[in-house]
Order: C-alpha cells, then sequence, then structure tokens
C-alpha cells in the first residue's frame, strides 16, 4: 500500500477496494481527501497512507433539477431530482458526493447536520468499472 | 500577507466600449469585438491612432468548445488592424478578461509598453441550453463534476450552507434579483432591460391574449415564489436566480499615466488590482467565502491604500443570486453574514449608500462569459466618468470603484479599483 502514489489514481483504485485513503503528513499531522502529491500546509513530502472512516455530516447540499448529460443518462431531471452535497468527515476533510435516503423533491425540509455514512457504489462491469461513494443517513 | 505590491508605473483607462448584450445568432465573435472596438475608438476624448496601440491582450474561455475555434488573439488583431504586433490570449473560466485586463496594466507598469488595447469576447448562442452548461461545467473541479455537481449546484451549495450558518432562507435572495433587474431597464446594452414588474405584467399580459387564467400575484417575491414562473433549478437556485446565456464583447484602452491627459481631460486611474486563486468546495475552509476575492481585494487595497469603505460602488459577479451576497461580504463592505440584511435594506440599491451591480449585473445585464471581466470594469469606468446616463450613480462625488470578477466556482478571483483624480 505504501508504494502507492499518492494521487487521484491511487484513490480511486483504493474505492475499488472500499476504502477511503487520503494522505496524512508525517511532519505536520495536515490529512488531504484525495490525497496530495505534497502537503499544502508545511510542504513536506513526507506523507503516509491515511483511511477514512466514511462517516461524517450534512454541511451544505443542493437537489439538482436540471442534470448535466451525465447524471440525464442515468435517469435524474426535471421529474427526478437528485441531491449532491459536502460532507464534513468525522477525521476533518470533507468531500462532495452524492447524497442518497434524503427527499429530493422536499429540499426545503432538509436540515444540516444529519449524520451520513458513506457507501460504496459500483458502476456497470463493461467497459471501465468504477466505483464512487454514496451518502446516506 | 507580504508588503504591499505596487505599480511601477501608473495606468489610466482613457476609452472604452461595451457590445450590446444578447443571443445573436447570425453573428460572431468578431462582430461583437468590432462594435466594442468602435466605441472604444470614439469614446477617447482626444482620439488615439490605431497604430500607436503597442499590444493587445484578449480574454476568452472557451469559443474553443462553443464555436469550435480557438486562437482568438490573431483573429481579433486581424480585425482590427493590429498585425504584426503582438496579442496575447488569457484564460480565467469567467475571469478571462479581467486577467487580460491585469496583463494589459502589467505590462504598461512594467515600462515595456505604453498604449495597450485589453479585451473579451465570448459567443454561447450558438450552442444548446445543456451543451452550454457541459462547457462551462468544464471550469467546475474534476471532484464536483464527477459527483454531478452543476455550476447552479455548486451555488445551491453555498446558499444552504449561509442559509444554516446566518439563520436566513431563500426569500432572501429575491432581494438580489429585485435590486439586479430594478437597474437593468436604465442601461442601454442590458439583454433583459425589464424589472421584475415588467416579467409579472408580460406574462399577465400573455395570459390575457390567450385566454388563459390571469395569475394574481401580490408582488414580485410573490411572483417569484410561484414555480411555474420561477421553476427550480438546483435549490435553493432557481430560473431567476441564475444569470442568462449571452453573446458579447468588450474592450478598454490602457495608458501609461504620464501620456492619459494627451487622449482625455478626465482619464480614469488603475488604484488597485488584485487577483487570487481559491480551492474548491471540499477543500475549502469556508464554504460560504470566497479565499480567491479575500486575497485578491487585499491586494487591491493594498495597492491602492483604500479600505472597503472608500469603495463608494462595485460591480461584482453575480452569476448567482447567491454569489452577490458572498462576494459584497468577502470584499469587505458587510461584515459576513450581514450581506443579504444589506441587500434587503436597500443599502445596495443605485439611490442607496454602497451601489451594487448598478449595469444590472450579469443576472440582467447578460453574462458572456469571456467579455465579462472587462464589461465589469467598462461600468466602473462609465460611472466613475459620469457616462453611466440614467443609471448614473447619484452621488455628485463619486471618486472610487470597484470590480470583482469570479471564474469557475471562485478558483480564479480579481478585484480592481479605479480612481477619478
Amino acid at each position: 500500500m505504501n508504494d502507492r502514489a499518492f494521487n487521484d489514481h491511487s484513490y480511486e483504485e483504493f474505492l475499488k477496494e472500499e476504502k477511503i485513503m487520503g494522505s496524512k503528513c508525517k511532519k505536520c499531522g495536515a490529512l488531504a481527501l484525495p490525497p496530495r502529491p505534497l502537503c499544502v500546509s508545511c510542504f513536506s513530502q513526507d506523507l503516509e497512507w491515511v483511511q477514512f472512516r466514511g462517516a461524517g455530516k450534512l454541511v451544505a447540499f443542493t437537489s439538482i433539477v436540471i442534470a448535466p448529460p451525465s447524471m440525464a443518462k442515468e435517469g435524474f431531471g426535471k421529474n427526478n431530482p437528485y441531491i449532491v452535497g459536502v460532507v464534513e468527515l468525522e477525521e476533518g476533510p470533507k468531500m462532495v458526493g452524492r447524497i442518497a435516503g434524503l427527499d429530493a423533491k422536499k429540499p426545503a425540509e432538509i436540515d444540516l447536520g444529519v449524520a451520513l455514512k458513506a457507501e460504496f457504489i459500483k458502476t456497470d462491469p463493461a467497459p471501465d468499472q468504477k466505483t464512487y461513494l454514496v451518502f446516506r443517513p | 500577507m507580504g508588503k504591499k505590491k505596487k505599480l511601477s508605473r501608473g495606468v489610466a483607462i482613457v476609452g472604452g466600449g461595451l457590445s450590446k448584450m444578447g443571443l445573436f445568432k447570425d453573428r460572431n465573435s468578431k462582430d461583437f469585438f468590432a462594435e466594442s472596438y468602435l466605441e472604444m475608438l470614439g469614446s477617447i476624448d482626444k482620439g488615439v491612432d490605431p497604430k500607436d496601440i503597442d499590444a493587445i491582450y484578449i480574454g476568452n474561455f472557451t469559443n474553443d468548445f462553443f464555436v469550435n475555434q480557438a486562437h482568438w488573439g490573431p483573429i481579433i488583431s486581424d480585425l482590427v488592424g493590429h498585425v504584426p504586433k503582438p496579442v496575447t490570449r488569457t484564460e480565467g473560466a469567467c475571469a478571462s478578461s479581467a486577467l487580460a485586463f491585469r496583463e494589459g496594466v502589467f505590462a504598461i507598469a512594467s515600462g515595456f509598453y505604453d498604449i495597450v488595447l485589453v479585451g473579451g469576447l465570448e459567443q454561447m448562442s450558438k450552442r444548446t441550453t445543456e451543451e452550454v452548461a457541459e462547457g462551462l461545467g468544464t471550469a467546475g473541479s474534476p471532484y464536483e463534476v464527477a459527483a454531478g455537481f452543476t455550476f447552479p449546484g455548486v451555488f445551491g451549495n453555498i446558499a444552504t450552507s449561509y442559509f444554516a450558518k446566518y439563520g436566513t432562507n431563500r426569500e432572501t435572495l429575491f432581494n438580489v434579483t429585485i435590486k439586479s433587474h430594478l437597474n437593468a431597464p436604465l442601461n442601454p446594452k442590458a439583454q433583459f432591460p425589464m424589472t421584475i414588474r415588467d416579467f409579472m405584467n408580460a406574462r399577465i399580459e400573455k395570459c390575457r391574449q390567450k385566454g388563459m387564467p390571469v395569475p394574481e400575484w401580490k408582488d414580485e417575491k410573490d411572483f417569484l415564489r410561484d414555480v411555474t414562473v420561477n421553476p427550480p433549478i438546483a435549490w435553493p437556485m432557481h430560473l431567476f436566480d441564475c444569470c442568462p446565456i449571452s453573446d458579447g464583447a468588450s474592450c478598454l484602452l490602457l495608458v501609461a499615466e504620464d501620456i492619459a491627459k494627451s487622449f482625455t481631460d478626465n482619464p480614469i486611474y488603475v488604484a488597485g488590482i488584485g487577483q487570487g486563486s481559491g480551492y474548491s468546495l471540499h477543500a475549502t475552509k469556508n464554504i460560504t467565502s470566497f479565499e480567491a476575492t479575500k486575497y485578491a481585494a487585499q491586494e487591491a487595497y493594498g495597492m491602492s491604500g483604500f479600505t472597503p469603505d472608500d469603495i463608494q460602488f462595485a460591480e461584482v459577479h453575480d452569476c448567482f443570486s447567491m454569489a452577490e451576497l458572498i462576494h459584497i461580504e468577502d470584499l469587505g463592505f458587510f461584515k459576513p453574514g450581514e450581506g443579504h440584511k444589506a441587500t434587503a435594506e436597500g443599502l445596495t440599491r443605485l439611490d442607496g449608500p454602497k451601489p451594487i451591480n448598478t449595469s444590472g449585473g450579469l443576472k440582467s445585464k447578460g453574462h458572456p462569459v469571456g467579455a465579462t471581466g472587462i464589461a465589469q470594469i467598462y461600468e466602473v469606468w462609465m460611472q466613475l466618468r459620469e457616462k453611466a446616463g440614467k443609471r448614473q450613480i447619484p452621488n455628485r462625488n463619486l471618486r472610487v470603484g470597484g470590480a470583482q470578477n469570479l471564474g469557475g466556482t471562485g478558483g480564479t478571483c480579481t478585484f480592481t479599483i479605479l480612481e477619478r483624480r
């Protein structure tokens, strides 16, 4: 695990293994998720991998009605809005991601602060299977 | 922050032009630029010989995508008879032309050039709305795009965070939209020269003509609450929270301060310029602020010696209603969380103590992305020269104004302070 490069590719590979992995600066302790090739707090290049539990709380969100082509392909849009938001993890760093299990048609009723847990979702195997995170209460 | 950065040589604006904003499928970016360029030539009181222009800097975000044509520098150089002298294109998403302005200022301040044309252009009308959204989306953060975020979606996130933090709600954004649309009818260049009341009346008239039931809205806010006329885009952003798709071009003529008076008796001086970069949503410490704007503002305030209170009016990047509230707080005009109250109290109206977006802003003037940065500075220049016509700020002592431009979802921000001496 330690010889993987601290980059987006490694992050995605770890997701396939159902692990949320970021980088930790050995010098100042700053966390980065996704990982960074150098610490942007103290600029040290002495880094290690650290696993995140995937538990956190909702700190911002939206319910998208006008979907981009990639989401429209999945059937999202005017009659089927979806929620994306910012989740602050227990360990500190924030992530952006899709939020499931909250009513996208009633966004005015959603409160921030709701506890969320990450779930690993796999796309179709062919031609290039990817794993992404969905957060749900 | 380190030492206050100063320009080693002063720079003044002596001319400017802005094309009419709107959707013009039968014209192209050259036509828009020519329109703004010819206005610029005519605006210079004592004239300029175009042969004396040393260099051109031109901002364009992504005509590469919008009209399948990149490399706009030489096209514009050819158009205005500037060949073989140099032209440089700048890209900073929706802040592209503010970067052209900044490069032009630096080129003169360095002593290398004396007279520089800076401009911006974009044509968005040749693509469908979905395609335009996709094109603009390329300026977003890759992590946000992968998660299914859209631009309105990013500002929707900022809005829900702002509401929770400061105990307000969607209704407060109506004040921004209503205010912008009060200014637009006073601007002959505006894409939507209509107040919200005008939109209401037009809708009522349409229903009458079609024999449909005539809607009864109590007031402008009641109209904006109605999802049949103001549908959701990305909660809480609705149609009237979002700027339109636009075509247009803008330009300004910059000259060294020491020769400015040979072009006009009323040059407007560049008092401060700043530029910053910013994180995307997941990495930023504060979701309800743009670090890029704060850095740019610090730089511009430091250079000019002015404080936020000295800035008598400003154009800010209201790509979404929510964005305007963030900007007027980041620039220090109002304390964090107070921008919405100030707007509700009318402080940012044309006749208020701190007019914001006298042009109508991106929301109602229009937002041809690559042209916007200089279009904003053009408005400040017009106001300081007292040439803003019906939208002239009713203050006989107008001396200092600012323009804040934002690219992407806050990845690139600039703040420019102009001064009449």
